[in-house]
């Protein structure tokens, strides 16, 4: 048995302590989710928030980042906010709740809070793992969100923003999306935040049926005060092919997991993601993937742009099991530092069980390459015009792979309105 | 229009001096042609006409029309006129090429206080110019340089000479990697940039480009030097015999 001293709670961790005896009576849900969120509130007292000790946390030590969590009230009103493409579906959630669920062509809505009053939401809220702290004070808390079911070949023509909006306090939301068999649909997560500080839990759960094909867009452009933990779970079935980019460019403190189970023949999955990092800012991305069947391909390429002290981090965790024969696995991690004080730690990590295999990992760390800078001058470009220029094409390139330039357009100019106020 | 005088220079990292006392003179309406072996500086000499930071001048002036280009940075030098052509144009991924164009051109205009092209016209300009060298409008809107071949890349430099119309225009090897039909589109191009207020240097190893753009003046650079400078026969007596026999008179 390990005894260990019990260390002193953090003000955070007795701000979720006391926020939740604050909120308990008004927590939707019925017996069962009742029980678990008590459950999951008594771990989380055991456990309290992880420090770098802990192997998944080690370059994000939110014990320690996360000195003070605000008042658990949802915080100050928040107002819908224009879709970032144009002529979107917008599924608001402001301030935690949900504004009123309507279908949309091939896509039937509903309330999270529904899901949990009726009991259906229990098992998911389940941490997924004992480190799992997201999970953990998500399902303890989540209010509200949406449920969402895209029918068997569906492919409405919209692209669906779920749109949370948040400005100070407490939010903790959930979003859950089955994509029956055959459906096709292109859906933008966006987190936009407020001036003042607010802490905010997300947690998305994803089916991709057989044949299925999404793209997943996150875009986290919270405020620069405020705290915000993702995680996206994703199971993907045979044929399925799961397209997702994480977009951050906001946040003091951000978080976000992704967690992606290859589970059926002939599957492909993407991550695409671009951090953008200022200020003091600390921002996580951490992946774990795993493929279990034979057949089955995915490719991370991670593009980071770092300024002022801002740090940051991606853990890449790829597991292949015995049975994945030709898995093909390719990730990478390109890093531009504009800065002498700023850092971004790439940890990539290979499981690797089976025998006939492709799986590769790479990361690099630059800055602009001088030689480009150079070939920009000699046609009259100057270097600060240059350089932004670079800094652009650097992580645009990614959002070129989108099959939609509309919306390719619409995410490159959210991109470039926040490298031409940065860089 | 140009007047490079007792030049020596050398790579800043290393300290070895690759330009060794240069003379060279280069009036307007001119087109000359630098040739030399390799590592006699041809492409030194272009890179620190352009202004590239990895080279150090440590005597002797450059001067543009009278004044001298040491101290200008390499996009004020491009602002005020002087065009290199890479001998191996940089690929630039992310960046689409229409939008380097319209970013080239709008910053040149810029440094000269003139207004900037507006979007119609300037599609008007490439789409004209584009065709004049026979590139696929569809190579435009992909990545600067990236995947194109080596004939596309060459004819992707002299579609920023067109658009820019440099003064002093200044070819690094233009010809190497370029079948004879992407040869005799790059030389046209150059040719039609031929006028009395344009200086075209051609800096080549082979004659065969000069074959194509008949230079009014050929200059044989050796060691950092210009050894000996003639018309374009000496060019021609360059391919017959070979630099052996120019290098030995020199000695």
């Amino acid at each position: 048995m390990n005894i260990q001293a019990k260390t002193q709670r953090t003000a955070a961790e007795q701000g979720l302590i006391d926020a939740f005896s604050a909120l308990v009576s008004d927590l939707p849900g019925d017996t069962s989710v009742t029980a678990k969120r008590d459950r999951l509130m008594a771990d989380f007292g055991d456990a309290g928030l992880p420090s770098r000790r802990v192997e998944a946390w080690h370059y994000t030590d939110l014990r320690t980042l996360l000195r003070e969590v605000p008042n658990h009230l949802p915080g100050e009103t928040a107002s819908q906010l224009r879709p970032i493409l144009d002529g979107s579906e917008v599924l608001p959630l402001l301030g935690g709740r949900y504004v009123e669920p309507r279908d949309i062509e091939g896509l039937k809505v509903g309330s999270f809070r529904e899901a949990l009053m009726n009991g259906w939401a229990t098992a998911s809220l389940d941490a997924l793992r004992p480190d799992d702290a997201i999970g953990r004070i998500n399902g303890a808390f989540v209010m509200d969100g949406y449920t969402l079911k895209l029918a068997a070949d569906a492919a409405p023509e919209k692209t669906i923003e779920l749109q949370s909006v948040q400005n100070g306090g407490q939010a903790h939301g959930r979003f859950r999306l089955e994509a029956e068999a055959g459906s096709r649909a292109t859906f933008i997560e966006r987190h936009a935040g407020g001036e003042a500080a607010g802490l905010t839990t997300s947690v998305t759960e994803i089916d991709v049926a057989e044949g299925a094909e999404l793209v997943w867009v996150i875009v986290q452009e919270r405020g620069g005060e405020d705290t915000h933990l993702g995680q996206l779970r994703a199971k993907l079935a045979k044929d399925a092919n799961f397209k997702l980019y994480v977009i951050n460019m906001g946040g003091k403190l951000v978080r976000q997991e992704v967690d992606i189970a290859v589970d059926g023949e002939g599957a492909h999955f993407d991550l695409r993601a671009i951090n953008l990092l200022a200020g003091q800012s600390h921002t996580d991305i951490t992946l774990t993937l795993g493929h279990s069947v034979p057949d089955t391909t995915s490719q991370e390429i991670v593009r980071n742009v770092v300024l002022d002290r801002a740090r940051g981090a991606f853990q890449g965790q790829i597991r292949v099991s015995r049975e994945a024969q030709k898995t093909d696995a390719q990730m990478a991690c390109n890093s531009l530092l504009l800065s002498d004080d700023g850092e971004f730690d790439a940890k990539p990590e290979l499981e690797i069980f089976a025998d006939d295999v492709i799986c590769a990992h790479g990361a690099t760390v630059d800055d602009l390459d001088p030689v480009h800078l150079f070939y920009l001058a000699a046609r009259g470009v100057p270097e600060k015009i240059a350089s932004a220029l670079l800094v652009k094409g650097f992580v645009e390139e990614l959002l070129d792979e989108l099959d939609d330039e509309a919306l390719t357009d619409a995410l490159k100019e959210r991109v470039e309105d926040w490298l031409d106020a940065h860089v | 229009m140009l007047e490079i005088k007792n030049l020596h220079a050398r790579i800043a990292e290393s300290g070895t001096e690759i330009i060794r006392g240069l003379n060279l003179t280069v009036n307007a309406g001119e087109v000359a042609a630098i040739m030399g072996p390799n590592g006699s500086g041809k492409s030194t000499l272009s890179y620190i006409l352009a202004g590239r930071e990895d080279y150090e001048v440590t005597e002797g002036d450059i001067l543009y029309n009278g004044e001298s280009i040491l101290e200008l940075e390499p996009s004020e030098r491009a602002a005020k006129g002087i065009f290199l052509a890479f001998q191996y144009p940089v690929e630039i991924p992310g960046v689409a090429t229409m939008q380097f164009l319209k970013v080239a051109i709008n910053e040149q205009r810029k440094a000269r206080g003139e207004e900037e092209l507006k979007t119609p016209d300037f599609m008007r300009l490439v789409k004209e110019k584009a065709g004049e060298l026979k590139i696929d409008p569809d190579m435009l809107k992909r990545p600067l340089n990236v995947g194109f071949s080596g004939g596309e890349k060459k004819r992707a430099e002299i579609l920023q000479m067109k658009l820019l119309e440099p003064k002093l225009c200044v070819l690094d090897e233009t010809d190497s990697g370029l079948d004879i039909d992407a040869l005799k589109i790059v030389a046209e191009g150059v040719n039609a940039l031929r006028s009395p207020d344009r200086a075209i240097i051609v800096i080549t190893h082979y004659q065969r480009l000069l074959e194509h753009i008949v230079p009014d003046t050929v200059h044989v650079l050796y060691k950092g030097q210009v050894i000996r400078s003639g018309d374009k026969e000496l060019a021609s007596e360059l391919e017959a015999n070979g630099y052996a026999d120019i290098i030995d008179a020199a000695a």
